[in-house]
């Protein structure tokens, strides 16, 4: 069980956590970086379907069953976008100029 | 089958794992060396945690079957489309992905609230919360996506049109109240339901008004919120690796969303509030009458020059024309002409947009600069080559004070001796303001399409060679 106090400095670590990593970032970079993180918020899958698992009733299934779509969308869809985003600069890294 | 509690212990390490790769992740994502690496290792904590809580979830058959149809549909939509959308849809694609995940949030919250089964004051709080801020990113996030998709083309204005949000917010948060407290339990409203459609209609409401040069940022937002929603849930949860992941994508993305507002010298409140690219600019800046120039005296002034210095604009994107642009440079290159790229920060529509457009045409990073690196090189530059590029190069920010976009720092290409500007037509930009680069004595306009203008440049080069 994660309760109280235990809760809310987990809150406040995460929270300086992501400024940190994101502080350094070039902006050439910003938008694969918005697309990562977006990708990284796709957690809300395995909520989801924790959610849809408990279900009992039909509204119930129906709202965690769009729930888990949804989330699974996100997760495979920033996943998708931010690996071609940054495949790119891999390549034209590569290839120096004359 | 391992008893319940050794299960209990391996999701929670599973979930842990998960939330270290995923930092782990966004920390190598923020150098372009490793950067791919680190969407690998996200991608396998994310992996980890899915395939752990499908294997130790212990859902009745029935509701088994939902998840993983509901997973396979989901990612066949996603998969498809985020492999087909061409580079320049981005911003709208993220947007899309964005949405969904704030619906995903609200959805385990409307699960939580319409099962009752949640007593815990604190759990009650945390899942109206959750819920709201996720239906509003849901919402807003679609409504960002139709408008840079160009389905909806018009942004919604009226006077007192704050009031009106502020008014639908009030009503939201009074929803939210009542259905943590049990406050009008007895009465019969469907608290739950008003509490969600409110949200939703608040975020639609809170976008419309926005118009599409602004949207990269309130997309940065809604990305944040959907973050800041997934980690409210995690707590109803107890959910480690959703507090963690959604609490850093919430603070990343918040002081990602201040980055860009502050590139664009506004304010998060201004983008928000104030009704941006409506306010009609008196054309006080725009002296002086464009020249227009023909693409084989723009070539033969570009072969002979020392130092070209090339600023692209979302035109450019528009126009596919960022392979063409890259044959050009090495053409002029070839004729030992310097050659550099000016990005300035919103170049594209988001930051670091343009910089992805360039890298897809093979463009080397070494080549592209950003506004500090560049603006003092403007001087010594003898063209500076403008590609649908406009507010970012106007002049009238460092100097007409009625110009909505004062202050905002822009590239100095009116310092170079010769500026050639392509663009698409007399017309103005994308937030609608004169631009006063184009009159000036220096600069003359290469009207047409990105693309077929840069091939004229590029036949015109080879001739003069």
């Amino acid at each position: 069980m994660i309760d109280g106090v235990i809760a809310l400095y987990i809150f406040m670590l995460a929270a300086f956590t992501g400024y940190e990593v994101i502080s350094r970032v070039p902006v050439i970079l910003h938008t694969p970086l918005m697309s990562g993180s977006n990708f990284v918020h796709g957690i809300v899958l395995v909520g989801a379907m924790v959610a849809l698992a408990t279900a009992d009733t039909t509204l119930v299934r129906v709202i965690g069953f769009i729930g888990v779509l949804l989330a699974a969308g996100n997760a495979v869809g920033g996943y998708v976008v931010t690996e071609r985003m940054l495949k790119m600069f891999v390549l034209a890294g590569k290839k120096k100029g004359p | 089958m391992p008893s319940a509690s050794t299960i209990q212990t391996l999701t929670q390490l599973s979930y842990l794992i998960a939330a270290a790769l995923f930092i782990l992740g966004l920390k190598r994502m923020s150098s372009p060396v490793t950067a791919v690496s680190g969407v690998r290792w996200a991608g396998v904590g994310m992996l980890l945690a899915t395939i752990v809580t499908l294997a130790f979830m212990g859902a009745s058959s029935l509701n088994l079957m939902l998840v993983i149809i509901a997973i396979a549909i989901g990612t066949v939509i996603a998969w498809v489309s985020g492999k087909r959308v061409a580079m320049t849809d981005m911003p709208q694609m993220i947007a899309l992905y964005n949405g969904m995940g704030g619906g995903a949030a609200a959805a385990i919250a409307a699960v939580e609230l319409y099962s009752g089964n949640e007593h815990n004051p604190v759990h009650l709080t945390m899942a109206a919360v959750g819920g709201f801020i996720g239906a509003v990113s849901f919402s807003g996030s679609l409504i960002a996506f139709a408008k840079l998709q160009g389905l909806i083309t018009k942004s919604v204005r009226f006077s007192g049109q704050k009031f009106v949000n502020l008014a639908i917010l009030l009503i939201t948060v009074g929803f939210g109240f009542m259905v943590v407290s049990g406050v009008g339990a007895d009465s019969g409203l469907p608290v739950v339901s008003l509490l969600f459609v409110s949200a939703l209609i608040l975020g639609v409401a809170m976008t419309l008004p926005i118009g599409g040069a602004d949207m990269p940022v309130v997309i940065s937002l809604y990305n944040a919120l959907t973050g800041l929603a997934v980690g409210f849930e995690g707590f109803v949860l107890d959910n480690a690796a959703m507090i963690i992941a959604g609490t850093v994508v919430g603070s990343a993305g918040t002081l990602l969303t201040q980055l860009m507002a502050k590139a664009m010298n506004r304010s998060l409140g201004n983008v928000l509030f104030s009704n941006f690219g409506e306010t009609s600019v008196a054309g006080g800046g725009a002296a002086g009458t464009q020249k227009p120039i023909e693409a084989s005296d723009a070539g033969v002034m570009m072969a002979y020059s020392q130092k070209i210095i090339i600023v692209p604009g979302y035109g450019l994107a528009v126009a596919q024309a960022q392979h063409k642009v890259w044959e050009l440079t090495q053409l002029l290159m070839d004729h030992g002409v310097k050659v550099r790229f000016a990005i300035h920060p919103v170049a594209g529509r988001m930051p670091g947009h343009m910089n992805v457009l360039l890298a897809e045409a093979g463009v080397p990073y070494d080549l592209i600069s950003d506004l500090d690196e560049i603006n003092a090189e403007f001087e010594t530059a003898d063209v500076a080559l403008i590609i649908g590029a406009n507010d970012v190069v106007n002049p009238d920010a460092r100097t007409n004070k009625s110009s909505p976009i004062y202050g905002m720092p822009i590239l100095n290409a009116d310092k170079a001796k010769n500026v050639i500007v392509i663009k698409r037509g007399q017309g103005q930009g994308f937030s609608g303001i004169d631009n006063a680069l184009f009159g000036l004595d220096q600069t003359r306009m290469l009207y047409g399409d990105a693309q077929a203008a840069v091939s004229q440049l590029i036949q015109a080069v080879k001739a003069a060679g």
